[in-house]
């Protein structure tokens, strides 16, 4: 993973400050509405979206019980058809093959489509530590690198930003990139557009070489598929002399027909169009037309564990179109950053913590990072249950139990940390489970009820510091039910 | 007809009113209401925070106190949801990993006889109008699991628009959640708090003197956060609402 991200605080830690932040609700709460509002009536145009939305499921979890077979028929057809391909086990070999790459060409700058799984791996600062410098060329990926910033969203990395910052960012960096913002640069979204067209075009057409992700492979063909809207992408795609893409291998789809699917699922997911401006499909190479070498590079990086979780594999469908960000009320709230992560939101809180293990004290913090409320499930165009993956992700923090890490299946231990709760949750668990006890405690707490303050201490103040405490009534439900319908006693007791 | 009340573990001990006006509102529209004593909590409070195995006694415990009970009605959404989604979770992983004999049945015949009280009224009594009187103005927060793992659609809002002298306010962005999440409200305070106080400001820009939920939990959150800012809106269950009638004090 990136070592951008290393480090970073536990998610309450974060979002307890981000959600303080008055100018980033008020970005992301403009931004997520607006884009919200859009993806519902997108969806609602199109009357077999439920049947769409299931299509895509199963595609995908058929594609992911036979995914050896699909990844070795594309290799095939890869080669084929000219390209070359890769297979990195992790970040560090997926950064080492791109840079030997990048290194064999003689060149030491790049251009860079929009990619999640090139942030995932932290490709970025591989090469630059290497001497070559990547250029991002998608305008909210070109917003976050001039800002020395980390993306907040999967869509529009950027989305923790306004435009007069964004003209603030482009005067202040731009020509330490290359060509400077204009003089007098404004902030309406023509000029900055404009400013980014101009600086963006020199490293276009000087650039030899382009990396890129991809959000599909075709298996069949062997056909890499990247979905955008700003042109960057097809620029990046055609006019180097290398193309290197760096594709998760979930990315694979059977063949076109199952594609089709998706090219229906995703823009009216993630940007709420109808379709995409550019979807932008090569095979191989093509004598005289475009690049003339292509490499694939296959990441595994954690997928392959992830697969071998029965309940946690549904991650693996996520075609990355952002519609769990964009209706999340915690999301909206705590921003992006404070998932630690490229893949920030629900999909982060299920997709980092397999990825990476919950080891960690952030990894194993973002299973929680959720209210359960249900409105990603709802709006997942391939039906992955969040708060199903959740809960099952909670249960391997505070329980430990069966995972598969590098490949390699072991049991793990509970996390640290979390003993008194193991203790509360024993012993309300055993009180549940004997009534007369749990009636006792009422009976007693009833009695007492004028003495409870009116805010707790210690963990009680997490509760206590913006809520009033429920008043505790002077006779529990149960007592009146015994005391009005006169059975006795014994009969009321229930089996202890 | 006799149904069984699950009242729910937080209902008995801290909303005992909800409960009474259960079994008033069903009683008055004839239904014979009993009280297993043997229930207790569902165990969604553990379930959730990751503790699956702890709720495995409460999975069986729901089956020996509702087994002869046709229909368990609850005044609970997120509790019917745990019984109704989860319940076979739990007895799909204790198989799974070959223990828990029994568990699968239990919850297989959980499932079908579980009703939110909301839900019942609706689609078991094919009543709507349940001779209700609350002169108030209201305004309803469809809770989240009520609203998407139960599905309860516009169940509530189609008994509430009964009620006589009950003036109905639309709760601008009601789908969102308020924040609450069970153990989510302490361990991203936060957050939680910003949601919270979000869903208060829509509720006390809808002018009402109630909000209602079908779910005390919830109103556990929203009831507390209105306390802290002094705000007179009344958290009230539904159910005490469709209980009340002309002269009588929920």
């Amino acid at each position: 993973m990136s070592g951008a991200y290393l480090g970073m605080p536990a998610f309450p830690r974060a979002a307890a400050v981000s959600t303080r932040d008055t100018r980033l609700r008020a970005n992301l709460t403009h931004a997520t509405r607006t884009i919200r509002d859009k993806r519902a009536a997108a969806v609602a145009e199109l009357d077999d979206w439920a049947q769409l939305r299931a299509a895509g499921a199963a595609v995908k979890d058929r594609t992911l019980r036979h995914l050896d077979h699909y990844l070795e028929q594309l290799e095939a057809a890869v080669v084929a058809a000219g390209g070359q391909v890769h297979w990195a086990v992790d970040a560090d070999e997926a950064n080492r093959i791109v840079t030997r790459l990048v290194r064999e060409t003689g060149e030491t700058e790049v251009v860079k489509v929009k990619s999640m799984a090139t942030q995932e791996i932290g490709l970025n600062e591989a090469l630059a530590e290497a001497g070559i410098r990547a250029y991002e060329t998608d305008l909210a990926e070109l917003i976050v690198q001039l800002g020395r910033d980390l993306p907040s969203h999967i869509l529009v990395p950027a989305i923790h930003r306004n435009r007069s910052e964004i003209r603030d960012i482009f005067r202040r960096e731009m020509a330490s990139w290359g060509r400077p913002a204009p003089e007098g640069l404004a902030d309406s979204p023509a000029e900055l557009a404009e400013a980014a067209r101009l600086h963006l075009r020199e490293k276009f057409l000087s650039a030899k070489v382009g990396i890129s992700g991809a959000n599909f492979m075709v298996a069949e063909t062997g056909t890499l598929v990247v979905v955008e809207s700003e042109g960057n992408g097809r620029m990046c795609l055609t006019l180097p002399e290398t193309l290197i893409s760096v594709v998760g291998i979930e990315k694979v789809v059977p063949d076109w027909q199952d594609l089709e699917v998706f090219l229906q699922l995703l823009p009216r997911s993630s940007t709420a169009e109808r379709m995409n401006p550019y979807t932008s499909m090569w095979t191989g190479t093509t004598d005289g037309d475009g690049p003339q070498a292509f490499h694939l590079v296959l990441l595994d990086n954690g997928r392959t564990d992830t697969l071998a979780d029965t309940v946690g594999r549904q991650a693996l469908r996520c075609i990355r179109c952002s519609a769990c960000l964009n209706v999340c009320p915690v999301y909206e709230r705590a921003g992006g950053h404070a998932y630690g992560s490229p893949y920030p939101g629900p999909i982060g809180a299920i997709l980092t913590p397999q990825l990476r293990g919950v080891a960690g004290a952030l990894e194993a913090s973002l299973p929680y990072a959720s209210s359960l409320c249900g409105a990603c499930y709802e709006v997942c165009p391939v039906a992955i249950d969040i708060p199903e993956v959740l809960v099952h992700l909670r249960e391997r923090v505070v329980e430990g139990g069966p995972v598969t890490r590098g490949g390699t299946r072991t049991v793990l231990k509970p996390a640290k940390g979390h003993a008194a709760e193991r203790a509360a949750m024993r012993a309300a668990g055993w009180a549940f489970d004997h009534p007369g006890v749990l009636r006792a405690g009422m009976r007693l707490a009833a009695r007492t009820r004028r003495l409870h303050p009116r805010r707790l201490p210690g963990p009680g103040r997490a509760w206590s510091r913006t809520r009033d405490l429920p008043a505790v009534p002077a006779e529990s439900f149960r007592d009146w039910w015994q005391r009005t319908r006169g059975a006795s006693p014994e009969q009321q007791g229930g089996a202890e | 007809m006799r149904v069984a009340l699950f009242v729910t573990c937080i209902n008995d001990a801290l909303h005992p009113r909800t409960g009474r006006a259960v079994v008033t509102l069903l009683e008055r529209l004839g239904v014979e209401v009993d009280f297993p004593a043997e229930q207790s909590c569902c165990g969604q409070p553990q379930f959730n925070t990751g503790y699956r195995h702890a709720t495995e006694p409460l999975v069986r415990r729901f089956d020996r106190a509702f087994r002869d009970y046709e229909y368990v009605v609850t005044p609970s959404g997120s509790c019917a949801a745990m019984v109704r989604d989860n319940y076979p979770r739990i007895g799909a992983k204790a198989a799974a990993e070959g223990r828990g004999r029994g568990l699968a049945d239990a919850a297989a015949l959980a499932v079908p006889k579980m009703y939110e009280l909301t839900e019942f009224l609706v689609d078991v009594l094919k009543v709507e109008d349940v001779g209700a009187s609350y002169p108030h103005t209201v305004t309803y927060h469809p809770t989240c699991h009520g609203l998407r793992m139960l599905g309860l659609g516009d169940r509530p809002l189609r008994l509430l628009r009964h009620v006589r002298g009950l003036r109905l306010r639309e709760l601008p962005g009601a789908e969102e959640c308020c924040g609450f999440g069970g153990t989510f409200a302490v361990k991203n305070p936060a957050v939680s708090a910003a949601m919270g106080d979000d869903k208060v400001r829509h509720i006390l820009s809808t002018g009402a003197e109630a909000v209602c939920t079908v779910d005390n939990s919830c109103l556990l959150h929203i009831g507390g956060t209105l306390g802290r800012r002094g705000a007179a809106v009344r958290p009230v269950h539904i159910a005490e609402i469709l209980a009340s009638t002309e002269g009588s004090v929920q």
